[in-house]
């Protein structure tokens, strides 16, 4: 239960952070990504104030010999790069361009615009079960 | 806080909005041992992914997405959320993001502020790629005449 509750509770900072800092609205990302438009620099100061408390989140998790709250770390490697994450990251920036949306924002939107964030989440979901189908 | 050469920029709230969101990915990482990318958590949620997190933490950590945006829609009157105009268009977005992270292994979370902050080789070269592939992107819908 303790699990549960502080994943909804980060989901819910998370969520909080999307629409406080203006990501949740799709044209303002894609603005970001609009360099020969009118470009809005918002999203690189939200990655900024993400990634800062993360920098040091990192150095704290070398220390720890466990998990606060559970007992292992469970993270991914960082080294190896391969064609997956290349040509899965090109369709991901095609895919993100088209509709100034990402997954965070998507899901979060829900509760925003739930008609169009729906639509979008209901076709990101299929594409993922496209890639695992076609995966094996 | 506002920046002369970009009207429409939102630096102070970018990164206080940023600040939540790099916390809420401490959350994870520290008491949960885990990465709050928001494409595997999704995947894993429905129940696409057959690893990683827990699924009851991945579904916890999803519902408490869209609940934070709606106290803070409540908090502040509102929160701007402007689509693309077509469906059409909103599902094919859709589908190239879906497939995208998961061959790719994350997205914007993941790779972008857990990845990046770990100096993970793996995510900065995936950010930078899904970067340059948004700004292609929009940069060829602009001189297309579809913005």
């Amino acid at each position: 239960m303790t699990r549960l509750a502080i994943a909804l509770f980060a989901g819910l900072l998370f969520g909080a952070g999307l629409a406080f800092s203006g990501m949740s609205d799709p044209a303002r990302v894609q603005a970001f990504l609009d360099l020969f438009g009118s470009w809005d620099p918002t999203l690189a100061f939200v990655m900024a104030g993400a990634m800062a408390p993360m920098a040091l989140a990192w150095l704290l998790q070398q220390r720890l010999p466990k998990p606060l709250a559970c007992d292992t770390f469970d993270l991914p490697g960082t080294t190896l790069l391969d064609r997956r994450l290349v040509v899965g990251a090109i369709l991901f920036g095609v895919g993100w361009g088209i509709g100034g949306l990402c997954p965070g924002p998507a899901v979060a939107d829900l509760a925003v615009a739930p008609l169009a964030a729906g639509t979008f989440v209901i076709a990101m979901l299929i594409g993922m079960g496209a890639h695992r189908i076609t995966a094996k | 806080m506002t920046l002369a050469a970009y009207p429409h920029a939102m630096p102070l709230s970018g990164l206080v909005g940023g600040l939540l969101i790099g916390l809420s990915a401490t959350i994870m990482l520290l008491a949960l041992g885990r990465i709050a990318g928001v494409s595997g958590l999704t995947a894993r949620a429905v129940g696409i992914a057959d690893t990683g997190a827990p699924r009851g933490v991945a579904i916890a950590f999803i519902i408490g997405l869209p609940l934070g945006a709606f106290f803070v829609a409540q908090a502040i009157g509102g929160v701007v959320a402007q689509f693309p105009p077509s469906a059409s268009r909103l599902a094919v977005a859709g589908l190239l993001v879906g497939y995208g992270t998961r061959l790719g292994s994350g997205c914007t979370s993941g790779h972008g502020v857990c990845g990046m902050s770990r100096l993970s080789r793996r995510s900065i070269a995936a950010t930078a790629i899904f970067m340059s592939a948004g700004f292609a992107t929009v940069a060829l819908m602009r001189a297309g005449g579809w913005l």
